[in-house]
């Protein structure tokens, strides 16, 4: 059956699974958009190609299949640069599809050329840069098979515009992955578990660590069979959220930079670490030097670039996690560790109750209350895609996520700008989820675009704007690091309202803590996408904090002055 | 401390460059990288040196299986190899200085490739240090320009090297092959 190169490209999409593609056009992918019409397909058109890479990765990691965007030639493709590199920092499996001009004007410097193979290279996992349409049924399968398989991660298909309209032979079962074995593959020893067996039954003081892997391996249920089993608590990584449910006794809560207090005392305390999914980001390690001195080190990354890469580990095993635990399981032995759990809980005091939620009501509106209040008004249910900055840190804490893949966020690139567009791509992949965007002032008007991709696509999202009139995290470091000299961080915004009005989108404003619950719960029940701008404390800071650099348990806390009116 | 890899890549347009990409973006000093063809058609095969701890080499390995080209990676640092470096030199030499560089190719085994009544080219291949000593003593002549190839290298033996890393081509046998013993 000969077809040509932009049909052969939507029939492999199609056999490939994908539904839901996120992209815009232009020129040099002409011919693909043309015949795209001819398949099921929902093409959702984005305002900016980074939304539309932000939303294939949304996708991703609300529903676990593989993201695809589209974009043209030139400036469609390079302006997905940071959606790739979002989505390679965080391991989301995502396929860019971009057009290219024709083959023969390659390296002419042609209209809206671009090199996006080269450019993309250090930020894809691979990439493809296809100039015949014989080659576009491979390329395309091949694509899907590296972007999941593995340490997920973007790949990307620059296809040129001859390729697209030529016409070729159409044969998915000779377009299946010729990827040699090597690849990716485990290598002798990568999977030994016994020695590792032997330190976490000997442990006295054991402390997991959860990262992001857990979700992407589905090993939810083994870490938590892990950790019932040899009563050994968990802390997690901002996208381990969610993997282990929140209200869990042994789940302590976050670790890192802004995490809680007790869960990096408790790692500081451990005398075993057992890390799994999770890479040893320096946000959760602070000065490596000091870093969990007296604990041994057991490190399960399906990775093997991870193992060994910033903190050096007593067993280091290269293994998709799921597989590791369920041959772990049976040779672990049950064990009381409740004199360490005992000691974590001491350790753990009033702060964790004491903190800014439990204020009195003054008047000011505060972001820890809106985010407590947005978790206790939705259950613990919702799906939160939360933007970069302190907005994040207060989600990560007091969003109370009981279910996996419920919080989505941009954590290795910190890329402000990504909420929106993931949440569109989210609720596209998971329609009856009940999808909450959390975002700051600042990252909000870096894509609030899509808000017209919004209302074309008659989603139901709700928008949080933590606004505060500041670049917060940037202010917060400019308050503690730089002796307040605010340089460029004071941030002014349009009426958040009126614009969403602008757009269609019910649109409210909050300025005091008696009606969060009232806008909140008119966003939850109005079945049409709502805006709320919380219009909060302007000074505030994320606390606890643990300074860049600084050692893990020499922790920032909040000024006492406001803990002592909390213990009133 | 310097470690050696032979790589094996599919010899398909931009791979050198994915490889060199990787050496940059995760801030690897390349001190010397070759590439050509291997007896396997559409098969090349790159020897990269590079100097950095073991910790470093296990995860430049790593990294290098994470690049779809690439089919298979010997770290052959501590095995028995042959490292060969191939130079070509053009000396200023007339009347008498002419005498003494040939006999100076004699005594380092290298082999004269081009006269002109102002110049020589000299041919050498070796190790790096033997390469390194005959130019030492060539200076004094004048060299007017040099090209060099930058280190090859081979394990000794009939089988392929078996480290941690190192594996078999896809539905290639590899048995318990002893090594013939080095020549």
């Amino acid at each position: 059956m000969k077809l040509s190169g932009a049909q052969i490209l939507w029939e492999s999409l199609v056999r490939e699974g994908v539904t839901d593609v996120f992209g815009y056009p232009g020129g040099a992918i002409l011919p693909a958009y043309d015949a795209m019409l001819a398949y099921p397909i929902r093409h959702v058109l984005v305002r900016h190609e980074q939304g539309a890479t932000h939303m294939a990765d949304g996708y991703a990691r609300a529903t676990g299949r593989v993201g695809v965007a589209v974009a043209t030639s030139g400036p469609g493709a390079t302006n997905m640069v940071t959606g790739i590199a979002t989505a390679m920092m965080d391991s989301s499996p995502i396929v860019c599809i971009t057009g290219q001009v024709g083959s023969k004007l390659i390296g002419s410097d042609a209209f809206q050329e671009c090199d996006i193979t080269g450019i993309t290279l250090p930020i894809t996992k691979h990439n493809y840069l296809v100039t015949t349409p014989n080659e576009v049924a491979a390329a395309v399968r091949e694509a899907f098979a590296v972007a999941r398989g593995g340490r997920p991660g973007p790949v990307l298909v620059d296809i040129t515009k001859d390729a697209q309209q030529e016409r070729a032979e159409f044969d998915w079962e000779a377009a299946r992955p010729r990827l040699s074995e090597a690849y990716d593959a485990a290598l002798p020893g990568d999977g030994d578990c016994l020695e590792a067996i032997e330190l976490l039954n000997a442990a006295e003081r054991p402390l997991i660590l959860a990262g992001h892997g857990i979700a992407l391996s589905g090993a939810e249920r083994q870490v938590l069979a892990l950790a019932e089993r040899a009563q050994i608590p968990i802390a997690m990584t901002l996208l381990g959220i969610g993997s282990v449910p929140a209200s869990h006794p042994l789940n302590l809560g976050m670790m890192g930079m802004h995490g809680e207090a007790w869960v990096n005392e408790a790692i500081q305390g451990a005398d075993l670490l057992i890390a799994l999914g999770m890479r040893f980001d320096d946000r959760v390690t602070g000065n490596l030097k000091t870093y969990a001195r007296s604990a041994r080190k057991i490190h399960i990354d399906i990775d093997r670039a991870e193992l060994n890469k910033n903190v050096r580990v007593d067993v280091a095993i290269a293994k998709d996690l799921k597989a590791a635990l369920d041959e772990w399981l049976p040779l672990v032995v049950p064990r009381d560790r409740s004199p360490w759990l005992a000691r974590i809980t001491a350790s753990k005091g009033d702060s964790a109750v004491r903190d800014i939620q439990n204020l009195p009501d003054d008047g000011h509106l505060y972001a820890a209350h809106v985010l407590n209040d947005l978790w206790r008004l939705t259950g613990g249910d919702a799906l939160i895609v939360s933007d970069v900055g302190q907005h994040q840190m207060w989600e990560a804490q007091y969003y109370k996520h009981e279910r996996s893949r419920t919080l989505i966020t941009s954590g290795g690139l910190g890329t402000m700008g990504f909420a929106l567009p993931a949440a569109i791509g989210a609720k596209i992949g998971r329609p009856d989820a009940e999808v909450w965007v959390v975002v700051g002032d600042g990252g909000f008007q870096m894509t609030m675009a899509e808000l017209a991709t919004m209302t074309q696509e008659q989603l139901d999202i709700n928008v949080a704007i933590i606004n505060n009139g500041y670049l917060g995290m940037v202010r917060q470091w400019q308050e503690f690091f730089y002796d307040k000299r605010y340089a460029a961080t004071p941030i002014t915004a349009p009426d958040f309202a009126k614009l969403a009005a602008a757009y269609g989108i019910d649109a409210t404003t909050v300025k005091t803590r008696k009606d969060v619950d009232r806008a909140v719960n008119a966003a939850r029940t109005s079945n049409r996408a709502a805006v709320i701008d919380f219009q909060v404390e302007q000074e505030d800071s994320v606390y606890p904090m643990v300074p860049a650099g600084a050692d893990l348990h020499k922790m920032i806390r909040r000024p006492s002055a406001i803990v002592e009116t909390a213990t009133d | 401390m310097i470690h050696t890899f032979t790589v094996y890549v599919d010899d398909k347009p931009g791979v050198l460059n994915r490889v060199a990409s990787l050496f940059r973006r995760r801030a690897f000093n390349i001190e010397s990288l070759t590439v050509g063809h291997t007896e396997t058609p559409g098969l090349s095969r790159m020897t990269v040196v590079v100097d950095t701890d073991e910790y470093g080499a296990r995860r430049l390995e790593a990294h290098l299986y994470k690049l779809v080209p690439v089919r298979r990676v010997d770290d052959i640092t501590t095995a028995a190899y042959i490292s060969r470096d191939l130079a070509l030199v053009k000396v200023a030499a007339t009347g008498e200085a002419r005498t003494h560089v040939m006999q100076l190719v004699d005594v380092y085994r290298a082999r004269i490739v081009d006269v002109s009544p102002e110049s020589l080219v000299i041919e050498t291949t070796g190790t790096e240090d033997k390469i390194d000593s005959l130019l030492e003593v060539l200076r004094p002549y004048g060299v007017i320009e040099m090209a060099r190839t930058g280190r090859v290298a081979m394990a000794r033996g009939s089988a392929p090297v078996r480290r941690n890393g190192g594996r078999s081509f896809p539905g290639e046998e590899i048995g318990g092959d002893v090594s013939s013993g080095s020549v």
